[in-house]
């Protein structure tokens, strides 16, 4: 209630400036900044300087599994004791593989994509001022970054970095003697997580308090829009999920330091006889995949979000079925927290829950098909205009058909055993969550970037970045599946130790190139972002012609957004193409009263004495045409 | 006109200037090797060389790539300066989606012919033929979906590419239809739901049978150890406190079970006799993959499992079935468990009836003299301490 007493208070102040509350000065505007969309610029570049890294990791790899024999003196003088001899040590591919896992879905996907446009997006787009509390706010970035830092420092320590795969399963990684990054690499990685989970709940916490308290006038819940939607409920996902995480990781921190045995029992390392009983490795994986599982959904939400949000708006076509939107995102969000068992089954646990979780993963499915059959029937008959942004939603679209339908398979328990840990699993969720998701955040920074920057992108090098990075995107990951199906392993450092493996040998190096030049393909994206953010063309107020709040809002960025009194919300925000209106698009602060020769009964069907006014209308124009 | 002049000359001068430009690219990528290979003779420049030809040729390719976009920018505005419409984005990549749609599909096929037919031969166990046929089932079905929403999602971008001509269809919602694409993946993923619950049932049956082959399989970094059981067909248990250096299973050798289990290094398996593989862990978990068997249980150690299966054909016979002479039945690691992971394996060899008793007749028991020796030794001593730790056992 504070926070709304407050943010009132704010607005009768406003037109006197805000220099009575506080200076503006270089660190308090650019460094620990409270305004969000100043946030919202540092999770975007921090996001993508972690994506770059995490990128060049899972190069460094791919060098590794397309030449698996040869060596590369430059490898060692660059990684020193990771790299002997100039072939990366099997330890430190690991490393890698579990760095890039962790970079890619935690710091880019989670923070970078819904710390981003949750961030610029949530109250730009439902006419708040500011987050609920720009102070957590302002931590919830710090937190980030600090995880980030103690992350990759981890790549200093002796041993080298935390290096049991991203889903760092005990007792792999309760054991320090198990393997060398288990030991001070795994401890930075969970004191890095832990302050992550902090962030993520800070951030998540405030996107829910805001969505909830803080619309502006007339903007009700079923008038948002779907960015919002997919935000809030990935924020609500976040908020219920992560504490399980670092429950789990809690217990594991106590394994490692404090000689508990939560998750630790029967082992026997390297022949001696270790004094754990009584726990269980089941245990972390249930409290693993219970985050696990919603945290994929935490990441493809938000893109979700984006790319409907932007689909409607260069189609210049409302999005099909706006109530199936948000009921399917509803339903997946409930969904992703009862199908996380679809990660474990064959790790042991009674096969009867297997059986169980193969039935609730498989009716997932319906949302998600329900979503990509309404994107698909926005295309149609739509007005589609490419522009960057809308060809990275189509690409995020493209993924998620080709990477949701592989999902069926894993989903299903019985196909599960012979492909759960392969390369097909690679393909499925490199596809569905990663090329997808990073697509729907790439989408929103090219849609977007005017909103943050005040400049344009250039839209041809976008058009170079997408078509490089999403031909680059199923070359590398579409052979990858038929590895899987052949029992190719995942997280095997070399395939050399297996005769039969031989022949995909050249399917690797293909695979490596492919991913080469994608990864160069970036460069046109980060040219293009760095440049257009000092040298780029001067944005109008409203370039895509939008409907949403955001573009209402000043080019000038203003602490408290909107100069004088906040929008009022009339309508939903996506009358775009409506019959009888001279524009194609409508915004969402127009009132049905200026906009008579477009209305439509259905606007009115919650509003008796609008309805009304309506027919009042047409009835006088039926009277008036006869005479014409 | 003078304008246009003016734009052509640009154009000119820009190729000139590009080829110029490329040009000494390419002599200084052929001066750059020889030196930078060449100077550093002490080793570790010489690994420079590569990277700095494939810079080059990067930088030359974004040089190319920035002179384009420059001479379409011109053209463009050319274009525009005549009263021309300027280039029209949403033609082009509305034909980019069409070429992307057809040449995708023809690369989805290649792969999925080519690289496809590269997967793993006919399960070689009894449960393995139902998996397959869900698979394939799943398969059908997944393509017809991926084939109709490519198209449709590409199709639709080249049909209804913009133009200022044209208002887009205004149609927020069709309930009608939105009901029909929610039921229809319904009942076509109830159907796979079904018999991916039967088939999973099946293949998980834990009910014990008289007449399995119980086989011992322990996963420990880097290796698997196999124990089978001696001529009464029974396991002896197991304790993981026991473990010593000769007796690397712990194996309770007070259960008399146990005295004839035999220690083998090869999983060899009686073709269509069901086995019960026991799978064990010691250090980290760790995964049985038989891939060729379509079977997988991850080793997690607290937590013994097992796994019923039935082999049907034997490695000769999938020697002539894959055409090749060398083809072994593998056994291996599928879950991280630390550096050498890579190289976790353990061949499976399916023989028949008689190969097996020849085989299984020739295997050395697990209780040898060594441990025998140490199991006295240890006998002996643990009577002497019995009392002080009775007494020990009591403080507990």
């Amino acid at each position: 209630m504070s926070t709304l007493a407050v943010h009132d208070h704010g607005v009768v102040h406003h037109e006197e400036g805000h220099e009575h509350h506080h200076k503006a000065t270089f660190l308090n505007t650019y460094v620990f900044s409270q305004d969000h969309k100043m946030i919202g610029k540092q999770f975007l570049i921090t996001g993508i300087t972690m994506a770059f890294i995490g990128m060049s990791l899972s190069l460094l790899f791919r060098i590794q599994l397309a030449y698996p024999d040869k060596t590369f003196p430059l490898l060692e003088t660059l990684l020193g004791r990771f790299a002997p001899g100039g072939r990366l040590s099997p330890d430190f591919y690991m490393s890698l593989v579990t760095i890039h896992g962790t970079i890619m879905v935690f710091f880019v996907l989670t923070a970078g994509l819904s710390g981003t446009f949750a961030n610029l997006l949530i109250p730009l787009q439902i006419g708040a001022r500011d987050m609920a509390s720009p102070f957590v706010n302002m931590l919830s970035y710090w937190f980030f970054l600090m995880a980030s830092v103690v992350l990759l420092s981890s790549f200093f320590v002796q041993k080298g970095p935390a290096s049991g795969g991203w889903t760092i399963y005990p007792p792999l990684s309760a054991l320090p003697k198990a393997m060398p990054g288990s030991a001070e690499g795994m401890t930075l990685w969970l004191i890095s997580m832990v302050l992550f989970v902090g962030s993520s709940l800070m951030g998540g916490i405030n996107y829910i308090s805001t969505v909830l308290n803080m619309r502006t006038k007339g903007m009700d819940l079923w008038k948002m829009p779907l960015t919002v939607w997919a935000l809030f409920l990935t924020a609500v996902l976040g908020v219920l999920s992560f504490p399980v995480l670092v429950a789990g990781l809690v217990l594991l921190i106590f394994d490692r330091s404090f000689g508990t045995s939560f998750y630790l029992s029967d082992i026997v390392l390297g022949g001696t006889v270790q004094p754990f009983e009584g726990g269980s490795p089941i245990l972390f994986e249930h409290l693993f995949w219970f985050l696990g599982h919603p945290e994929v959904y935490i990441i493809i939400m938000p893109a979700m979000g984006i790319s409907s949000e932007i689909l409607a708006v260069n189609s210049r076509k409302p999005i099909f079925g706006y109530h199936a939107m948000v009921y399917s995102l509803i339903g997946i969000a409930v969904l992703s927290f009862i199908v996380w068992g679809h990660h474990m089954f064959v790790t042991g646990m009674n096969p009867f829950l297997g059986g169980v979780f193969m039935i609730t993963t498989l009716i997932i499915a319906v949302p998600s098909a329900v979503k990509t059959f309404n994107w698909l029937a926005t295309l149609w008959r739509g007005n589609i205009r490419f522009t960057p942004g809308m060809l990275f939603a189509i690409g995020m679209v493209s993924f998620f058909i080709s990477g949701g339908l592989t999902g069926i398979f894993l989903g299903n328990s019985a196909l599960d055993i012979n492909l759960h840990d392969t390369y097909f699993i690679v393909a499925h969720f490199h596809l569905v969550m990663g090329s997808a998701a990073i697509f729907g955040m790439l989408a929103g920074v090219y849609h977007w970037f005017p909103k943050f920057f005040r400049r344009m992108m250039d839209e041809r090098l976008g058009y170079l970045h997408f078509w490089i990075t999403f031909i680059g995107a199923y070359l590398v990951f579409f052979p990858m599946h038929f590895m899987g199906l052949d029992g190719v392993p995942r997280r095997y450092y070399a395939l050399t130790a297996f005769p039969s493996f031989n022949r995909w040998l050249t399917v690797n190096i293909f695979i490596t190139w492919a991913a080469f030049m994608a990864g160069a393909a970036q460069v046109a994206f980060l040219f293009n972002f760095i440049y257009s953010i000092f040298w780029g063309k001067k944005t109008v107020q409203n370039p895509w012609k939008s409907n949403t709040l955001e573009w209402d809002a000043p080019i000038e960025h203003h602490h408290g957004n909107w100069v004088g009194e906040l929008p009022t919300v009339y309508r939903w925000p996506y009358d775009y193409s409506k019959p009888g209106h001279d524009e194609d698009f409508i915004p969402q602060t127009v009132p049905y009263s200026q906009t008579m020769s477009s209305n439509l009964p259905h606007d009115f069907e919650d509003n008796p004495k609008g309805l009304e006014e309506y027919n009042k209308w047409a009835s006088t124009q039926k009277t008036n045409e006869p005479i014409k | 006109m003078g304008f246009k002049r003016l734009i052509i000359s640009k154009t000119a001068l820009s190729l000139i200037a590009a080829f110029a430009l490329l040009g000494i690219d390419t002599v200084m990528a052929q001066d750059a090797a020889p030196t930078a290979s060449g100077a550093p003779a002490a080793g570790t420049g010489s690994d420079w060389t590569g990277v700095i030809y494939y810079t080059l040729i990067f930088l030359a390719v974004c040089f190319c790539v920035a002179i384009l976009g420059k001479i379409l920018k011109v053209y463009d505005l050319s274009n525009k300066m005549q009263g021309k419409k300027g280039m029209n984005w949403n033609n082009i990549m509305g034909i980019c989606c069409l070429v992307f749609l057809v040449a995708g599909m023809y690369g989805a096929y290649w792969s999925l012919t080519v690289q496809g037919s590269m997967k793993l031969p006919v399960a070689a166990s009894a449960h393995g033929g139902d998996i397959d046929d869900m698979f394939n089932l799943t398969t059908i079905l997944t393509l017809i979906v991926f084939v109709i929403t490519q198209v449709c999602l590409f199709g639709f971008l080249f049909y209804y590419r913009g133009s200022d001509k044209r208002k887009a269809h205004y149609l927020p919602h069709n309930n009608t239809i939105e009901k029909i694409w929610t039921i229809i993946p319904a009942i076509v993923l109830t159907v796979l739901v079904v018999f991916g619950f039967f088939t999973w049932q099946k293949v998980m049956d834990s009910t014990e049978r008289k007449g399995d082959l119980n086989i011992d399989v322990t996963g420990h970094q880097f290796a698997w150890e196999l124990r089978y059981p001696g001529p009464d067909g029974k396991l002896g248990s197991k304790n993981y406190k026991l473990t010593t250096g000769l007796n690397n299973l712990g194996v309770d050798f007070s259960d008399k079970n146990s005295w004839d289990d035999i220690h083998a290094d090869t999983l060899v398996l009686p073709v269509n006799q069901p086995i019960r593989l026991n799978i064990h862990a010691q250090d980290v978990i760790h995964s049985v993959y038989m891939p060729h068997f379509r079977v997988q249980l991850n080793a997690v150690p607290g937590l013994p499992t097992f796994f019923r299966f039935t082999p049907t054909i034997t490695t000769a016979q999938m020697r002539v079935e894959t055409d090749n002479p060398n083809f072994e039945y593998l056994l291996y690691c599928n879950k991280i468990c630390g550096g050498a992971h890579y190289n976790m394996q353990k061949v499976v060899r399916v023989v028949s009836q008689a190969e097996y008793q020849d085989w299984i007749s020739h295997q050395k028991p697990y209780l040898t003299d060594a441990l025998r020796k140490e199991l006295k030794m240890a006998a002996a001593k643990s009577n002497k301490s019995q009392a002080s730790s009775n007494t020990l056992a009591l403080n507990n």
